[in-house]
């Protein structure tokens, strides 16, 4: 019956044109980014939602410092991304993983900027998660955020081990679709740094 | 009518041990065998929260009763509102999708299987941890026990100092987990949707069905996601010391509330688009017309999303919100009843001329169109604010969404029962038991929840563990109690149906209903692959075009 289905004629006769579909790895990342956009949007709402409403301090006026040079560093990796794609879609495994690693030093001195700040801010300044609505707020949206940056640097780094290993070979579409991922972390990183540092403050 | 089988010469297939067939069901990543395990799933709990609400029914059937200890009482409603709705409406839903949007677009498997079982684990596995709070809910301290705080769980109630023990944990991980599953079913389905069309399988040549489960997907996106943000904020104020919802330290309990119902009203929706999905495919078919308005029902589906979106603040008019949040709320929320109507309108044009046949798929359909619309109404009785102020947190809220949950989407799984029951299983369901839970389940339906009303306007508060004997409720509550019975009793007829007609049903053969859609096209039940041969469709009703090629749609869209 199937084929009968596909030999029918139809009236008037079309043409069949050629049938192509986004790419389910593509559709099905930016479905879960727009999952993830939400998660974001909850936790920024609560940060500026409890701004200045702290009963004990330290208030962020008092203790933040605009982490610009780490910044850089995190928003410059989507630019190295975005040249390690080229690379392999021309098939250059070798351009590819120099970009590659790059982009996986710039996520890792990010992470060391944040742990640094982490670090400065609880022994400093006893500034913990549960010491005031400020802590509360920061650690979790920061925290989620820096999340996203370690679970993006493992795949990061899976993948350029994969590289080295030679099975990387027509999986440009896949590497691709991680590299969406990439991106996505690196806007929500403008969007929290505009939250905490620039408004926040 | 015989299976369509493709067998390899010189391969013989042995018929697998116990064992292997228990490690193929739990190893699966076939969207079909996925799909029945949501569903047989989402059964199980059905039992247990009915179970439960005849608990809550025959402890408020009389004055001053004490069937139940008021801390057990608490549990029970607690218990019964999360399970059905995070563990048996919104699997059974999942599960439909699951097994139909591959056979009704025409593709082999969903887009990610592997993911597909991933997320169906995650929902099961919730199920049990909430359930094994029971045991292991009250902790070290040695108190508590199932989770108590309500399916809402408003804060501060959930703060350590409130909630002591473990119960509450199990309760927010449990939903966490569930929900990581949901957004996991989403993300697959908007990809299966959008990526595995059969050729010729346009946009607006798609199946209703499969339209609206690409809106609920969407809608599941945005709308779950603000509770599991919400509840990984409790778990911080919980386990790390935090203060989102602490009052103590200036935090907000409104809050709570806020992120609790921006996931709470999309949900409803979440829950009562597949509902739509149902009824879009089995009107048509026991109306023997095509859908009527297929574009504008397409659009006030994907408006209603929208919309559902800025509606959830009218879960909280009673806690004083400014008379502009107030106005725009109660105006969003009625708005949302015109796309709603529209459908509503649509179905009927559909029944409209037609030669429609009562068989039982068509029965709860009906009802449906009925009991939603009356549903409908009394919520938006309940979006004018003063009325509201006078009736939240009465019995006449939990008759409205009662009415909704059970009066429309139940009536309308219980039809996609009755109308897929022969694909998935090549038996028809019996029509005399069919009849007989339509009829027990619509009666003990009015008599519980029409009458439920009632004592909502007279004063009666919900969640109320007794009352006193001289209110005017003692009659009301005890005819409730009695149509919660008797839906008791329609539900096991249709469980003895589901499992009497899978062995002595009359043989349904490919295409019982004489549909119109492709999963009628492969043999009952569908082999694994789906279709041996990839279809090509050239309108919205394929099967119609292959049955009448004098006179196909083709020609008309």
């Amino acid at each position: 019956m199937n084929a009968m289905v596909a030999a029918l004629e139809p009236t008037p006769a079309v043409a069949a044109p050629r049938w192509t579909l986004p790419d389910r790895g593509k559709v099905g990342m930016l479905s879960f980014i727009l999952a993830e956009s939400a998660i974001f949007t909850i936790f920024v709402v609560a940060y500026l939602f409890y701004l200045g409403k702290s009963l004990t301090g330290p208030t962020p006026r008092d203790v933040l410092e605009v982490p610009i040079f780490y910044t850089i560093c995190l928003l410059s990796s989507s630019v190295t991304i975005h040249l390690a794609g080229k690379r392999l879609e021309r098939n250059e495994s070798k351009p590819f993983l120099a970009w590659w690693l790059i982009t996986i030093a710039l996520g890792a001195t990010f992470m060391f900027g944040t742990a640094q700040e982490w670090r400065r801010l609880i022994y400093e300044h006893g500034l913990t998660i549960s010491t005031n609505l400020f802590g509360t707020t920061y650690y979790s949206l920061v925290g989620l955020h820096a999340f996203h940056v370690t679970l993006g640097l493992v795949m990061l780094t899976i993948v350029s081990w994969l590289s080295v290993a030679g099975n990387l070979r027509r999986q440009s579409r896949r590497v691709e679709v991680l590299s969406l991922y990439w991106h996505f972390v690196d806007v929500v990183w403008a969007v929290v740094f505009t939250v905490v540092y620039v408004i926040g403050r | 009518m015989a299976t369509e089988v493709l067998t390899i010469p010189g391969v013989r297939i042995e018929t697998p041990s116990w064992g292997e067939t228990l490690h193929g069901w739990v190893t699966t990543v076939d969207h079909k065998r996925i799909g029945l395990l949501y569903i047989l799933f989402a059964l199980l709990f059905l039992g247990v929260a009915g179970v439960e609400a005849l608990v809550i029914r025959i402890q408020l059937m009389y004055p001053h009763n004490d069937f139940v200890s008021p801390q057990a009482f608490n549990r029970m409603f607690t218990m019964h509102g999360t399970t059905m709705i995070f563990f048996f409406a919104m699997p059974i839903l999942f599960g439909f999708g699951n097994y139909l949007v591959p056979l009704m677009i025409g593709a082999r498997d969903m887009a990610f299987p592997r993911l597909n079982a991933f997320s169906f684990w995650l929902s099961a596995f919730g199920g049990f941890l909430l359930y094994f709070s029971f045991l292991g809910g009250s902790g070290l301290y040695g108190v508590g026990s199932a989770p108590d705080a309500g399916w809402w769980a408003y804060a501060p109630l959930t703060a350590r100092a409130f909630s002591p023990g473990s119960s509450t944990d199990y309760w927010t991980i449990a939903v966490l987990v569930s929900g990581f599953g949901s957004i996991g079913t989403a993300v697959n389905l908007i990809a299966t949707i959008l990526c595995m069309r059969c050729p010729g399988m346009t946009l607006g040549r798609m199946p209703l069905l499969a339209w609206l489960y690409l809106t609920m997907s969407g809608l599941a996106l945005i709308g779950i996601t603000p509770l599991s943000a919400a509840q990984l904020m409790l778990l911080v104020d919980r386990y790390l010391g935090g203060h989102f919802f602490d009052t103590q330290a200036g935090g907000s309990a409104t809050l709570w509330m806020h992120f609790f119902w921006i996931f709470g009203h999309p949900e409803v929706y979440i829950l009562v688009i597949p509902a739509f999905a149902f009824m879009s495919e089995i009107i048509p078919v026991f109306s023997r017309k095509p859908i009527f308005g297929y574009p504008v029902m397409v659009a006030a589906t994907v408006c209603i999303a929208f919309v559902s979106m800025s509606v959830w603040a009218h879960h909280m008019f009673t806690i004083g919100m400014n008379s502009y949040a107030n106005s725009f709320f109660a105006i969003t929320t009625m708005a949302v009843g015109v796309p709603t109507g529209i459908k509503i309108f649509n179905w009927l044009g559909t029944m409209w001329g037609g030669r429609i046949q009562f068989k039982t798929p068509m029965l709860f359909s009906i009802a449906f169109l009925f009991q939603f619309l009356i549903a409908g109404l009394t919520g938006i009785i309940q979006a004018a604010v003063p009325f509201d102020w006078q009736l939240s947190l009465s019995y006449f809220v939990v008759a409205h969404f009662h009415y909704v949950i059970v009066g429309g989407i139940l009536f309308a799984i219980f039809g996609a029962f009755y109308y897929w029951y022969p694909k998935v299983t090549d038996r028809m369901l019996s029509e005399r038991l069919g009849t007989l839970h339509f009829w027990l389940f619509v009666i003990g339906f009015h008599l519980t929840f029409d009458l439920m009303h009632v004592p909502g306007l007279l004063g009666m508060p919900r969640r109320i563990y007794t009352y006193e004997p001289d209110r005017g409720w003692d009659t009301l509550n005890f005819l409730v109690s009695i149509g919660a019975f008797i839906q008791a009793v329609a539900v096991l007829v249709f469980i003895a149906n589901l499992i009497l007609s899978y062995w002595k049903g009359a043989r349904a053969g490919k295409d019982p209903w004489d549909a119109w859609t492709l999963e009628w096209s492969v043999s009952s039940p569908p082999p694994v692959y789906n279709f041996a041969v990839i279809p090509t469709v050239f309108s919205r009703r394929p099967l119609w075009d292959l049955k009448h090629p004098e006179d196909p749609d083709s020609r008309y869209e």
